[in-house]
């Protein structure tokens, strides 16, 4: 079953390379403050950006 | 039509790079169209297959593969590309990067899309399911694919919201994993100019093509369309995501879990018993983060169901994830060693793409559609809603007619095939169990002809609505002066 050789390690790399880029999004931030940035899409104010997004 | 601000303009305020967005909106509409025409086609000459005869670039084999990448890759790719690059820009508050190799991406992707009108019914085929397109348009494929990513990313990345929204996350790992699946699968030894031979063999190749088939659906059409209704739901519904924290536990789960499930369209064939085990086992529990997405999509009206009343945009939104939720149960029962031993190679499985296809990933986009290309067009509604409405009630009833028809022949024919007379001789003969499937296929043509007016209508409403419309630069909301 030789594909296996191929399809086996590609996934074990690909978890690995899934858990880096959690870490990433923990460690960024990105978990922070969930239901506020689902509301965000809804808000309407075309002129203003969030304060706390200085430095973007 | 007006095209958005020339970058480098001093002074200009910036605008979104909806130039782009419009022109894949409005081909995946085309698209659309002509790829269900194809099916009806192909649907037509099981029925009756003296139908076109004697034209080879008609005949149903070279007909088939043509109508799957037309509704996979020109109808589902264009309304993707258009609604990645509108949600992309909206949520992370910035114009595209590279807008330039955005349009490269279109042209790119429509050449695909020509290059397989072309050489399909030409009989230039790999034969590998939803990777049919022969080497040179692989090569081109990747070349569009990478231009896709890097925009992608690069927008995510020029980004002037921290918080990277939910769609954004799925519409990523749909890109990479697409990626990954097409390098993989599509390796091959070219011999001539529009042939050659897969790099795997035999069964290795088999689960090589099964890991990209699933994964295609898994990512293309699942993954990829979750980010889309996570932006247009609550869009359209004008509430937030049920719960926004269930959105990130199951995307997760979701792009972990679908990697594996590959095998189950193997059980009972030359591929090892574990492996199919595995394959099966991991389709089980993929039912939990599919059904996450489902619920909390729906669950987004709560508190305002009285909206799915009146509003057929939503109407379709909604249903979609019933569909979803449906074939996403249907699947994972589908993977159990013996159910599939009933249902392998007879119409159930094609009733169940069907119900997955037109269910959730057509109604999903149309939805996604008729909430967006108003707006490209600088109107709050399509040009009729009494049409969107009429499109919806079509198209329902027009599925569940195809998805009952081959609901019944598959099942009828896994049954058939397997029964045996008390001396172990066959009872029904295979062409009896072709002729007792006719009245099926034809309720089948009638389902998939009511969701191709359902398309006719709704291309008519686009072209209203642009002629009604008119196009404006939408600004960039730049941040607020201390």
């Amino acid at each position: 079953m030789e594909s296996l050789y191929v399809l086996v390690p590609l996934s074990v790399v690909l978890v690995f390379g899934i858990i880096a880029v959690f870490a990433w999004a923990l460690r960024a931030g990105q978990l922070d403050d969930l239901e506020r940035e689902g509301e965000r899409i809804l808000r309407n104010d075309p002129d203003e950006v969030d304060a706390d997004q200085s430095g973007r | 039509m007006a095209t958005s601000s020339r970058p480098g303009a001093a002074g200009a305020a910036p605008v979104f790079d909806d130039g782009v967005v419009r022109a894949f909106a409005l081909v995946a509409v085309l698209y659309g169209i002509v790829g269900m025409l194809v099916g009806v086609i192909v649907a037509s000459q099981l029925a009756w297959p003296e139908l076109i005869n004697g034209i080879p670039w008609l005949s149903y084999g070279r007909l088939r593969p043509l109508h799957t990448n037309a509704v996979i890759f020109a109808f589902g790719g264009s309304v993707l590309f258009a609604t990645s690059y509108h949600v992309v820009q909206r949520t992370c508050q910035t114009k595209l990067f590279l807008p330039a190799l955005a349009w490269f991406t279109f042209i790119g992707w429509n050449l695909v899309i020509v290059s397989a009108v072309i050489t399909l019914p030409l009989g230039l085929t790999t034969g590998k399911e939803y990777a049919e397109l022969e080497w040179p348009i692989d090569i081109l494929i990747a070349i569009v694919w990478v231009a896709y990513a890097v925009v992608f990313f690069g927008t995510v990345g020029i980004r002037k919201i921290r918080h990277i929204y939910v769609a954004n996350w799925f519409f990523g790992a749909f890109i990479i994993a697409v990626a990954l699946l097409h390098i993989v699968n599509s390796a091959e030894i070219p011999v001539s100019l529009f042939k050659s031979y897969s790099a795997y063999a035999g069964v290795q190749d088999a689960m090589i093509q099964w890991w990209y088939g699933h994964n295609a659906v898994g990512f293309f059409l699942t993954a990829a369309f979750l980010g889309m209704m996570y932006y247009y739901i609550p869009k359209q519904a004008e509430r937030p995501v049920y719960s926004y924290r269930l959105s990130i536990v199951h995307f997760w789960a979701l792009i972990f879990t679908y990697m594996w499930a590959g095998p189950h369209h193997l059980h009972y064939t030359a591929l090892p018993d574990w492996t199919q085990s595995v394959g099966m086992i991991f389709s089980l529990i993929l039912l939990a983060p599919s059904w996450g997405g489902m619920i909390n999509g729906i669950m987004t009206l709560s508190g305002a169901w009285h909206k799915l009343r009146d509003d057929p945009i939503l109407k379709f939104l909604i249903v979609s994830l019933s569909f979803y939720g449906m074939s996403t149960f249907e699947g994972p029962m589908m993977s159990i060693k013996t159910v599939n031993a009933l249902s392998h190679y007879t119409d159930w499985t094609v009733g169940h793409v069907h119900s997955g296809a037109l269910g959730w990933v057509g109604m999903v986009s149309i939805g996604s559609l008729y909430h967006l290309i108003p707006r490209l067009f600088g109107r709050k509604n399509m040009f009729s809603m009494k049409a969107v409405e009429l499109h919806f009630w079509v198209a329902t009833i027009g599925i569940v007619l195809y998805i009952a028809a081959m609901w019944i022949a598959g099942v009828m024919q896994g049954l058939m095939w397997r029964a045996t007379n008390p001396d172990g001789t066959l009872v029904y003969s295979f062409v009896e169990s072709v002729k007792a499937t006719y009245p099926f296929y034809v309720i089948r043509v009638l389902g998939g002809l009511l969701y191709l007016s359902g398309m006719l209508i709704m291309g008519w409403n686009v072209i209203k609505t642009v002629a009604a419309g008119k196009v404006e630069p939408v600004l960039v909301p730049t941040a607020a002066h201390a």
